[in-house]
């Protein structure tokens, strides 16, 4: 069912969309353009490597140009060009690992698999993080860094939950999964994520990015 | 209900994401206000969905955009209005020549439908937009701008212009200039 969030950008999305497949090929990159940002970062959390994600998001468009008249209204445009990308860069990294052990794949990064129970392992104290920090590029590098860190059943889950804003039902439909799934492995990469990172903003950082006590900008 | 560190950290992201019913909703508030753990692993988790949920979390390659559209420009079959497309940019570079011969001689461009409308600059001579017999702008498709809706016609950029159309101020306020000509006549420069 179509959402009445955006209507109007909604139906200019629909009008472009009746062009292009009319023959107005040129559109395309005006109807695909606000969502590039996004379709990077699927790539991105998938692949880890800016010019591998590059070159698949530049492979998804021109598949989603190729398919556009099979696109049906009543998904979002956006979650359907994500799916596509996500299917690109899911069957890359098939590829460039078909030979290789997955050690992570369906393990979290202390060994244990999706079904145990996770022990949060920092209780650093991290009760403010003002947006403002993600000005600071070693901020972003440290939590690229972080996603990284994580299996890939927890970065997919994550990416589509957390960066791209699905609902679980959205997610579940996009990877194939139970929302059973979608939550437990959501549970698991943010509190990974978690532990990962708390050490540094819960202090560490702070003084690495010479903010020293009490003159914090926030 | 009484919960246990364990129950709390097993429902920290139903929490956030308001999937709990009441019940446990309010046992975890009240395990969470006496447990600095607990506080520190909600409120961790609660950052970790704030920080990653920010778009300026996503640095896209410098040059990503242009790099692009040039592989999506390489591959994509030619548009089928490719005949009317030579035809627009001849009668563009037609316009664009001509207009500079006029700026020489008059210093003027086309006649304007209205002494009040500004002309546009750099709009894209190929660009398909709407025009009322009437009207004095010219319109994207689907402009809520657009008066006489049936007395429309659709026609190229360039042409729009030539029959003294300007761009309308809502749909088209990016190729709006103050001084009109000058920078009209240097993007024609450009473009010819």
């Amino acid at each position: 069912m179509m959402s009445l969030e955006q209507p109007a950008e909604q139906l200019h999305e629909a009008m472009l969309i009746r062009r292009i497949v009319a023959g107005e090929h040129e559109l395309f990159y005006e109807l695909i353009r606000p969502y590039e940002r996004r379709l990077y970062a699927t790539a991105f959390a998938i692949l880890r490597n800016e010019a591998d994600a590059e070159d698949a998001v530049q492979e998804a468009m021109l598949k989603a140009f190729k398919h556009l008249g099979q696109f049906r209204s009543e998904a979002r445009f956006s979650t359907w060009l994500i799916q596509i990308t996500m299917n690109e860069a899911r069957m890359r990294r098939r590829k460039a690992h078909a030979n290789i052990m997955e050690p992570i794949d369906g393990r979290s990064m202390d060994g244990k698999d999706e079904e145990g129970s996770y022990t949060p392992r920092d209780f650093a104290d991290w009760r403010e993080i003002p947006s403002e920090t993600l000005e600071r590029s070693e901020v972003r590098e440290k939590l690229a860094e972080a996603l990284s860190g994580l299996g890939q059943i927890y970065r997919e889950v994550f990416v589509l939950r957390d960066m791209q804003h699905l609902s679980i039902e959205e997610t579940a439909k996009m990877l194939g999964i139970s929302a059973a799934s979608v939550k437990t492995r959501l549970l698991r990469a943010r509190l990974m994520l978690r532990d990962l990172l708390a050490p540094g903003f819960g202090g560490a950082w702070s003084s690495k990015l010479s903010f020293a006590k009490g003159t914090k900008p926030w | 209900m009484v919960v246990t560190c364990e129950h709390v950290w097993s429902e920290v992201s139903n929490y956030l994401d308001g999937e709990v019913d009441p019940g446990l909703r309010a046992a975890i508030e009240e395990h969470v206000r006496g447990c600095k753990n607990c506080t520190a692993v909600l409120d961790g988790t609660r950052n970790v969905i704030q920080l990653y949920g920010d778009e300026r979390m996503v640095e896209v390659p410098l040059g990503f955009s242009h790099r692009l559209h040039r592989r999506l420009d390489e591959n994509m079959p030619r548009s089928r209005r490719t005949f009317l497309g030579w035809m627009v940019a001849a009668a563009a570079t037609f316009l664009v020549v001509g207009g500079i011969e006029v700026a020489r001689s008059t210093s003027r461009g086309p006649e304007v439908r209205s002494e009040l409308a500004k002309r546009g600059s750099g709009v894209p001579p190929g660009m398909m937009v709407v025009v009322s017999e009437n009207g004095r702008l010219f319109h994207v498709a689907g402009c809520e701008y657009i008066h006489e809706k049936d007395k429309l016609r659709t026609v190229t950029a360039a042409e729009a212009e030539n029959e003294g159309y300007v761009p309308c101020v809502r749909c088209l306020r990016k190729y709006l200039v103050t001084n009109a000509w000058t920078a009209g006549s240097d993007d024609a420069s450009r473009r010819a």
